[in-house]
This record gives structure tokens, sequence and C-alpha cells, in this order.
């Protein structure tokens, strides 16, 4: 990888480049292609989303941009440094919140957020770390042990881990997965703070209104392959318009059920004009079932993204 | 870049936090060793003329200890870490492979070091060793506690689970400390395992660092000087590498 040219200057350009990115697992099945060649760039000051179902790479490509993996093929830089060639400057520009809730059971929090400072050789940053305590609401537990800690409590923490060298690039892998509201409020606000301020952000996450509210763009992936990658605005516009939202307790005609959204009661189906309304209508009224709490409304980003992989699935 | 310090600094201050359990408990079981051998072996093995078997295994006691808790620092710390997952803090931070060998190495050496001095006050009052060559004593703890750090921190990265690592620890460290002459002089052994006994690296750490203590010992400290640092720097050799490639830490 050293060989080829350097992909930009250091310092300057892309936050992120991943390009053509592989990676293959040897399991006792034979080799697993997690990631397809990836390819896609994250300028500096976005808050860009990456979004796709469990098992489609997102972790993986994490990993190796935060080098807890090493790609089979491709590159990878944080603001033109090299992951692997040039790791330890990549490294200090890139903070990273794992998936994984893990905490070390011997220290304090505040301990904690000072020796992760003491691995970048940052001393006596104590105002950024009362600052970042602070702003993610863990003033008051400074000196707890971290197995004290609720759950939430402690990915709070790992946030801040993340944070106390400063970062200029932060990576957030699913950091809302299981935590209350309250705190989702709280991350999302300090980071939104942190992208005012100059900072990159890349996120995965479940929520998908969370990623509509939050990211400028967006890629969607699956199978280790990008399926789509546009500004969030973009992709809302490439939604089938309209959704027709209505409850039932029957079972839905064949030709309606495969592109039916069902969640328990709630059925959605994409309508783009008033016809197709009463056509889905009529059809459901034919199969002799009750429907009630009939509602029109506009496409989300998870209508988008159900689109995406359903036509993911087709190719 | 100064992390090196900052990991050496939290390796020893977790050591430290827990040190009822890896400080005082080697401690006491090197006390039982020392009350049951001593007594029961003191009228019937005398090991050098000018040696009483009790001081003779003062030392002895000492660099098991050292020994041991060496590389039960490192292993066992690393390994906690990979089944925990917090050793992620430590992966996503841009220090070199060799930051953590010299911390892992480094903190082992301090816990070696801080039993093994608890070990020396509390059996010299069973049998005063004296210290004729303080230099050797503390030569040969030092590089000895770093050997075992190394191939501890080689056990931590290569062990999945804990009965992997209690594997190593009960068939090799174990075996390998015991049969090095802790507890008699290799002289007294037929010489079929005196030969066998020079193959072992071990032996060679215990003995230099008696000689520290009577000035006497089975082969020239030199001789166990060379074959220390040479297996020392075969060990760290073989860590450096695991440590450069992310062997079972980085996939």
């Amino acid at each position: 990888m050293s060989e080829s040219a350097p992909l930009i200057r250091p310092g300057a350009g892309p936050a992120i480049v991943f390009r053509d990115v592989v990676k293959t697992y040897e399991t006792p099945k034979g080799p697993f292609q997690a990631l397809g060649g990836v390819s896609f760039t994250v300028e500096q000051g976005e808050i860009f989303g990456l979004l796709g179902p469990n098992g489609a790479g997102k972790t993986t490509l994490i990993s190796i941009l935060a080098g807890l993996t090493r790609a089979s093929r491709g590159q990878v830089s944080v603001l033109g440094h090299d992951v692997v060639s040039d790791y330890a400057q990549a490294r200090r520009l890139l903070g990273v919140v794992p998936q994984e809730l893990v905490f070390d059971p011997f220290f304090s929090l505040r301990e904690a957020l000072r020796i992760q400072s003491g691995y970048f050789g940052i001393q006596n940053n104590h105002e950024w770390i009362d600052d970042l305590l602070n702003s993610l609401g863990l003033a008051d537990k400074a000196n707890a042990n971290m197995r004290q800690l609720s759950g939430g409590m402690k990915r709070r923490v790992m946030v801040a881990q993340a944070l106390v060298h400063k970062p200029r690039v932060i990576v957030l892998d699913e950091p809302t997965a299981g935590v209350d509201v309250e705190l989702r409020q709280t991350l999302w606000q300090f980071v939104s703070r942190l992208n005012r301020e100059g900072s990159t952000v890349l996120l995965t996450t479940h929520y998908l209104e969370e990623a509509e509210a939050l990211c400028g763009r967006i890629a969607m992936i699956k199978r280790g392959q990008v399926l789509a990658l546009e500004k969030t605005s973009v992709l809302l516009s490439r939604a089938s318009s309209n959704v027709l939202r209505f409850k039932t307790d029957a079972q839905l005609p064949a030709e309606l059920a495969s592109k039916a959204r069902v969640t328990g009661r709630v059925v959605q189906l994409p309508a783009h004009n008033a016809l197709e309304v009463e056509q889905i209508l009529a059809a459901v009224r034919e199969s002799g079932a009750v429907v009630e709490d009939i509602e029109i409304r506009k496409a989300d980003l998870e209508d988008v993204f159900l689109d995406v992989m359903a036509e993911g699935v087709a190719s | 870049m100064m992390g090196w310090k900052t990991l050496f600094y939290k390796e020893v201050l977790r050591f430290w936090k827990v040190s009822f359990q890896t400080v005082a408990a080697p401690v006491l079981t090197a006390v039982l060793y020392m009350m049951i051998f001593g007594h029961v072996l003191e009228d019937h093995v005398k090991v050098y003329d000018t040696v009483s078997y009790t001081a003779f295994l003062v030392p002895g006691l000492v660099m098991m200890s050292v020994l041991q808790n060496a590389f039960a620092n490192s292993s066992s710390s690393l390994i906690q870490s990979k089944i925990m997952g917090n050793l992620v803090f430590v992966l996503l931070t841009p220090m070199s492979h060799w930051a953590w060998f010299v911390a892992y190495v480094g903190s082992s050496v301090a816990r070696g070091l801080v039993v093994g001095l608890g070990v020396l006050l509390v059996t010299v009052w069973f049998g005063q060793p004296g210290a004729v060559a303080p230099w050797w004593i503390l030569v040969f703890a030092v590089l000895g506690a770093a050997m075992l750090g190394a191939l501890g921190l080689i056990a931590g990265l290569w062990a999945e689970k804990f009965d992997q690592l209690a594997a190593f620890q009960n068939f090799i460290i174990m075996p390998m400390t015991f049969l090095s002459g802790v507890f008699y002089s290799i002289h007294s052994l037929p010489p079929f395992w005196q030969q066998v006994s020079h193959l072992n690296p071990f032996f060679y750490m215990i003995d230099g660092f008696r000689h520290g203590f009577f000035g006497v010992s089975d082969v020239s400290p030199w001789l166990s000087l060379g074959v220390v640092s040479v297996a020392f720097l075969i060990v760290s050799a073989v860590a450096v590498q695991l440590l450069r490639t992310g062997y079972k830490i980085r996939h």
C-alpha cells in the first residue's frame, strides 16, 4: 500500500477517503467478503451518515478506518494520512466511539479520561475534560468507578474518551443504540456543537430519523457494497413521493403484501398519486379486510432506505 | 511521544489498586513455603558449606515470586482487556508497538520487584542470606522479571480464554520455575537431571540471583547473565513482532 501514490497532501482535502476497500475474512466455511470494494469520500466539516442493515459492513469499514482491522485491499486515509503507513498521525486526528459498550473496571471516570489523554501524549487538559464532563452530563459522576455507572452513562463516557484529544474527525458507531431519549438529545446537541466548531462527523445509526435530521450526506451500504450515496435532500426526493398508512387486522392481498411495510397492525404502502391510493384501498376492500386510521404522509428516509435495500436485493 | 509512560502508569495503577491480591497474596504464599520447607528440610539439606538451608531458600523464593508475578502481570492484564473489550481504548491510540512493549514489560518488572521485595522482607527473618554482590541481585531480578513480563505479553496475546492462559502458567511457567533450583542446588541432582537443568533458562536467573547473596553459585554469574540476556532478547523479539503485526488484536 505504501508504494502507491498518496491520496492527497496531508492536512488538506477530504476528512476521510475510502478507496476500493476490500475485506475478506477466512472462515471455516471458506472466505467471506465483508467489504467488496467500497469507495467514498467524507469532506471536512460534514456530518456524514453511514446506513445499512446489520452485517452490511459498516463496523468493518469503521474498524479499518480506526486501525482495529486491516483491509485486504484498498486505501483509507484521514485528512490525507494513510491509516496503515502513517497510522500514528491518522489516529491522532481521529476520535472513534466503538459500538460495543466497554469500560475499564479499575478506574474512575476522571482517571479513565486522564489516562486516555495520556495515550495521546496530552497532559494538563483538565479544562477540556471538565468541558466534556459537563457537556455530556457526567460532571457529578467524575469520581465514580466505571462499574457503578449505568449503561447510558458508560456510553457517554465512551464518547468522552473518544474526544479527549480533540480529534478533527469524529466517528460514532451506533452511539444511540439502547440509550434513552435524554442522552440522545444531549449527545446530538454536543455533536452538532463540535461540528459547528469545525469537526467532521461520520456516524452510523439505526435510527433513521436521526440520520435524516443530522446528516448532510448519506451512504447506504449492504453486503459490503455502497448502494446509494447522495445528499440527504436528494435521497429523500428519490422516494416514491407519498406513503399510504392505515391499520388493519386482516391479511393483505398478496400483490400488496410484497410492497408493504408492516409493523404490527400498521401497514404502509408507497403511493404515487390519488389513483394508486384508490386502487390500493379497493384491493384491500375486495379482500374483505376492514381498515381504519387512514392517512397519507410524505416519504421519509426509512422509506428510501427500504427502497434502496430492496433494489440491492434485486440487483 | 510519551504515551508509553501513561500506559506504564495505568498498568502499575491497575495492579496496585488490587494489591491485596497481586502483592500481599504472593508474599503470604512465599512465607508458607518458607515455613514448611524451611522447617522440614533445615536439618536434612546442606547446599553450600557456609550457608544454612533456610538462608539458601530465601533468594530462591524471592526470585520465584518475582518471575511468577512479572508473568502474571502482563498476561492477566492483556487477557482481561481482551475479554472485557476495553483493549480497544489502547488500540485506538497512536502508540507504537515499542510503546506497548516497554509499558507492559516495564509494569511487569515493577510488580515483580514489589512482590520480590515484599517476599524478601518477610522471609529474611527466617534465615539471613547476606548480600555479597548487590548489583548481581538487581541485574538478575530486573532481567528475569523483564523476560517473564515479555513472556506474559506473548501468552496474553495468544490466549483467547482464561483457561488457555492458566494452562500456559501451570504447564510451562510453574514447572520451569520449580525445576530451576528454587528449593535445591542442582548439584544435588543425578548427572542426567543436572544436564537437563542446564537447558532451563530459569535456572540461570535463580542461580545468578543467588550468587548476588552468597557469592557462590552452581555456575558463573557471567554465564548466567549471558544465557538470561539471550533468552530475554529472543522472547522480546517474538513479543515485539506479535505487537507489530497486531497478532490476535488487530484483525
